[in-house]
């Protein structure tokens, strides 16, 4: 197990792993997006309440999942990369965060513009999901302004770590929000007592296009962690000979 | 067809939904691809830089 992770950690071979790997995830999460998107916008039928504008979801709730998971995504790897040193997890976590913010970024804009018909209002300061996501949005604005803002590679990961940890509170604040508090949003839909609250016709293409994006974020993570390990690592001799070998491929 | 596009009167709101989500995805996807043809352009650069000095 321990070899596995030390194999794993190793540059050079997590750059040739994620290589082979991103393909297996980027082709069958753009499938399965596509078969949801079609599925969500012409299959399913119209919610009995919200008619047709229901099918924001489809769009809306993989993308504030998606917000939360990169999120913890970039948290345990500054958790990791704190603890055991490791310079991988480092990258793992400085290259979850920009695709983090952009989902987050979709979740809150598509949620505004579905609140708009159904709330009556684009926005409500106060609410306490909207302003935990919004938080979100800030905590990874902050997080890469943060390493940014620093030149020392070593130095820029260590204080976004502890940013990034500290910041893994907020999640669960997001996610229980609805429950805690008096929210404008919904309640739980999918994950509660009793099993999901829609029929399998809405369903399915919903499961789908949650497992498409996360497919979808794993296949991006791989090629920004790779880029961000050619970048730190663009001085080693693996990095030399894999430039001059005659299949030296991106 | 039309009616079907229309999403009854929310097409304005669903639609456009789906525009941000696709570019979004889109800049994503070609963001990385970029970033991972600068650095390993750059790393080349760098390599041969150091291949002609020696």
């Amino acid at each position: 197990m321990w070899t596995f992770f030390h194999k794993l950690a190793s540059p050079p071979h997590f750059y040739r792993l994620a290589r082979a790997l991103t393909p297996w995830f980027s082709v069958p999460g753009y499938l399965l997006i596509a078969y949801g998107t079609f599925a969500g916008l012409f299959l399913a039928p119209p919610d009995y309440q919200q008619g047709d504008a229901y099918r924001i979801i489809y769009v809306h709730v993989p993308a504030a999942y998606l917000s939360m998971m990169a999120y913890m995504v970039m948290a345990i790897a500054g958790g990791i990369g704190l603890v055991w040193r490791m310079k991988l997890a480092h990258a793992v976590a400085a290259s979850a965060a920009p695709i983090g913010a952009s989902f987050t970024f979709l979740a809150l804009l598509t949620g505004s513009v579905w609140g708009r018909p159904m709330w009556g209002t684009w926005w409500e300061w106060g609410d306490p999901r909207l302003m935990s996501e919004l938080i979100l949005l800030f905590l990874y604005f902050g997080y890469m302004a943060l390493r940014s803002a620093i030149d020392d590679t070593a130095k820029a990961d260590k204080a976004s770590a502890v940013l990034a940890v500290v910041g893994a509170v907020n999640v669960p604040v997001i996610h229980y929000s609805v429950e805690w508090w008096s929210s404008l949003h919904q309640g739980p839909t999918l994950v509660r007592e009793g099993g999901p609250a829609m029929d399998t016709a809405m369903l399915y293409p919903l499961l789908a296009m949650i497992l498409g994006f996360t497919l979808v974020f794993a296949s991006l993570l791989l090629r920004r962690v790779r880029a961000e390990v050619l970048h730190r690592e663009r001085r080693t001799r693996w990095v030399r000979e894999m430039v001059l070998s005659p299949d030296g491929k991106l | 067809m039309m009616e079907k596009l229309s999403m009854g009167a929310y097409g304005g709101y669903v639609w456009s939904c789906y525009a941000i989500a696709l570019l979004v995805v889109v800049v994503n996807e070609w963001r990385a691809r970029r970033r991972q043809r600068v650095e390993y352009r750059d790393a080349e650069v760098l390599v041969k830089a150091i291949e002609e000095k020696r």
